[in-house]
């Protein structure tokens, strides 16, 4: 019993069960198929939440072209779909039959080459993950070894999200255009416009999530995550110290790269399609303060500012539409200005020295901690006040790490 | 087509690769104070344009409703106007706003798209989401007939002039004048400028402003080669960063010559591919290169 109490508190996994509860159990039977779907869809934005907390909550480096990798993973599962829902028999009404229908009207007669390898779906998945990958790999290593970080490296990364838009809004004939890929239907002949699809879609993507937070904490529990804390902080000092800084930053910078992409490749399932307004400049920054509400030290609270920065999206963007863009806009400042770990942080300066104050008091049953605790739980002491606690703990992994080198 | 068609085709594509250099140059001056300067990056930095090209379009709706005589002259005047909002505006953001985040670039990033969401939501409530575009006076419209068949639009030369008139003024306050000497100061070394009696918060407030000042006659320029729009200025912010990027952040004459490049390959570009492609094959170039030399074409010798 103590070892599970141990396990818990110690990797912060507490919080994660919850989560897991949330989206197993209670999001499934609470609402109808049509919530659960949107759910599913957030949740894929999620994937590049945690991405981000371990990019730039950890390794200090803010990228604002995740949207790229969200895109190409959906476009490369889309083109699969595409290509699968494009055969002879269905698209027979065209001048050319078998090539999905955007190319047909843009006068396109055959299918191009690089569209033959995702015919299959164990391509199609290993570019999901490769082609992001790869690309965050080349941006990466061209970019940290030469040491360029932080604003400089924003403003490249956004600039990659702006050709690729352009791009793909420029050569509609490969790749459908301002439109997107529309119309897919079915994965190997299994219908994924049916309920009982969309079920399970939902859970494949809860089941990915949990699965990418659990991978995501165990780095940062591990030497590398405290090495990337390191590095955030005094980069100077890790690098003297013998590391070579800046590959650390490509492994982060890849691995964020990958999960938005698997985000991305779950979203074009659950929803049906992927059009160039899921890579551009607007959606990437909306990606990031989807990590700045929840926390950008906190994998599991990054899921709900996802979750909850969608909500809002969705409800205010059709009740009051003028005032969605005011509300986003308090949004982007308030958490820069009150709160800099967003619900996390407030958690963790907050709620947290209440409850333990109540577990002090006598005669009162100790409370499960609420969702969002994960962030800084083993590092930073309950009684530092939100914005103190990260640095005081990052100063004390820097040491460690310098003198163990 | 003769010989003499393809050179005029060359100098009208070069020309109108010097309006887009006048806009992205206009844009960039004001974002290297800020940005290469200051070191804050001002995503809003768009808005503030617009707020420029807006008052031109209300001072143009003014003088024809209350003065129609004057609509031959009001141009000169809208541009001041334009100036003196963004000012007040950028003013009023950083004592609001940026003052609180110099120690955190990243997190400016982020306060200052959300003003800019808060900027275009406001345009769109007070003018609508049409695009406008202000009654320009008749000496603006029109063009110059050099020879036959070499038209040179006079709404473009007349940007270009303002262009150069607004950088040789910013070059010269700032490598001249007592502000500039206190700018460079605060730039190079907070503290010790602060140590010997410079205000640098003072300094801080009036550079921020007046980058934003420069990016309202941007938003002025703008109004005689486009309409303008609430989200006019979001289409030009990635292009200024990168112009600011590409020229070396901490240099006014790398700006200067980045935006040059850009403009012309982009126009030149577009003369043999499409637009969109003239556009994906500018920015690559720059990103290639940005990757080669990070620190720009110009970079500032600074001991760091």
């Amino acid at each position: 019993m103590d070892a599970i109490k141990h396990w818990l508190t110690r990797g912060g996994y507490g919080s994660l069960l919850i989560l897991a509860v949330l989206l197993l159990v209670v999001f499934p039977l609470a609402m109808d198929l049509f919530r659960l779907n949107l759910v599913g869809k957030y949740l894929t934005y999620g994937f590049v939440a945690i991405g981000l907390v371990m990019l730039w909550g950890y390794g200090g480096v803010l990228s604002l072209g995740q949207g790229v990798f969200f895109g190409l993973g959906g476009y490369a599962m889309a083109m699969f779909l595409k290509l699968e829902a494009s055969d002879p028999e269905s698209t027979k009404i065209q001048s050319t039959p078998g090539i999905p229908d955007f190319m047909d009207w843009n006068q396109l007669t055959e299918l191009p080459w690089w569209w033959e390898p995702f015919n299959s779906l164990p391509f199609a998945l290993f570019a999901v993950v490769a082609v992001p990958t790869l690309l965050a790999f080349i941006i990466g290593y061209a970019m940290f070894k030469r040491r360029v970080g932080g604003v400089y490296f924003a403003i490249i990364t956004q600039a990659v999200a702006l050709i690729l838009t352009v791009l793909i809004i420029g050569q509609q004939g490969y790749t459908g255009g301002v439109n997107g890929m529309t119309d897919l239907r079915t994965l190997l002949g299994w219908d994924i416009r049916t309920d009982e699809a969309k079920y399970t879609l939902y859970f494949v993507t809860v089941f990915l999530l949990l699965g990418s937070i659990m991978l995501c904490r165990w780095i940062q529990l591990s030497k590398l995550g405290t090495l990337l804390l390191a590095m955030r902080d005094k980069e100077d000092r890790v690098r003297f110290s013998g590391y070579d800084v800046s590959m650390f930053k490509v492994f982060a910078f890849c691995l964020a790269a990958a999960l938005s992409a698997i985000g991305g490749a779950m979203f074009t399932l659950q929803v049906g399609f992927m059009s160039p307004s899921f890579v551009g400049i607007v959606p990437s920054i909306e990606m990031v303060i989807f990590a700045a509400v929840g926390g950008r030290m906190s994998l599991v609270g990054a899921v709900y500012g996802a979750l909850l920065v969608n909500f809002g999206k969705t409800y205010f963007s059709e009740s009051f539409p003028d005032l969605w863009l005011f509300l986003m806009a308090a949004l982007f400042i308030s958490v820069v200005m009150a709160f800099p770990n967003g619900l996390a942080g407030l958690y963790e300066s907050h709620v947290k020295p209440w409850l333990t104050r109540r577990k002090a008091a006598p005669a009162t049953t100790p409370e499960p901690p609420a969702p969002g605790a994960e962030t800084t739980a083993n590092i930073a002491s309950p009684t530092s006040s939100g914005t103190a606690s990260p640095t005081s703990k990052i100063s004390i992994s820097t040491k460690v790490s310098s003198q163990s080198a | 087509m003769t010989f003499d068609e393809i050179f005029h085709i060359t100098l009208m594509q070069g020309f109108a690769g010097l309006s887009l250099f006048a806009v992205l140059l206009l844009m960039g001056l004001g974002l290297a104070i800020i940005f290469g300067q200051m070191g804050v990056i001002n995503m809003a930095h768009g808005e503030f344009m617009t707020i420029g090209a807006y008052t031109i379009f209300l001072m143009s709706a003014l003088t024809e409703a209350y003065a129609p005589g004057l609509m031959q002259a009001y141009f000169p005047l809208a541009i001041v106007c334009a100036f003196l909002a963004a000012f007040a505006f950028g003013w009023l953001a950083e004592w609001a706003l940026i003052r609180h985040l110099y120690k955190r670039p990243l997190d400016t990033l982020l306060a200052t798209w959300g003003l800019s969401l808060a900027m275009q939501q406001t345009f769109r409530s007070v003018f609508g989401p049409k695009e406008v575009s202000p009654t320009l006076p008749d000496w603006l419209m029109g063009s110059w007939e050099i020879t036959e068949g070499l038209d040179i639009p006079i709404n473009g030369m007349f940007v270009l002039g303002l262009t150069l008139v607004v950088t040789g003024g910013v070059l010269l306050a700032m490598y001249k004048s007592r502000w500039g000497l206190r700018v460079r100061a605060t730039v190079s070394n907070r503290t010790m400028a602060n140590a010997i009696g410079i205000d640098t918060r003072k300094t801080d407030r009036l550079t921020f402003a007046i980058g934003c000042g420069i990016a309202g006659v941007a938003g002025a320029a703008f109004t005689t080669i486009g309409s303008t729009g609430p989200t006019s200025g979001s289409l030009y912010i990635v292009d200024a960063f990168l112009v600011v990027t590409f020229g070396g952040a901490a240099s006014l004459w790398g700006t200067v010559v980045s935006a040059f490049g850009i403009a012309q390959t982009q126009s030149i570009s577009e003369f043999f591919l499409s637009g969109s492609m003239a556009k994906v094959l500018t920015l690559l170039l720059i990103v290639g290169i940005l990757m080669m030399r990070p620190q720009g074409l110009f970079a500032a010798k600074v001991r760091r």
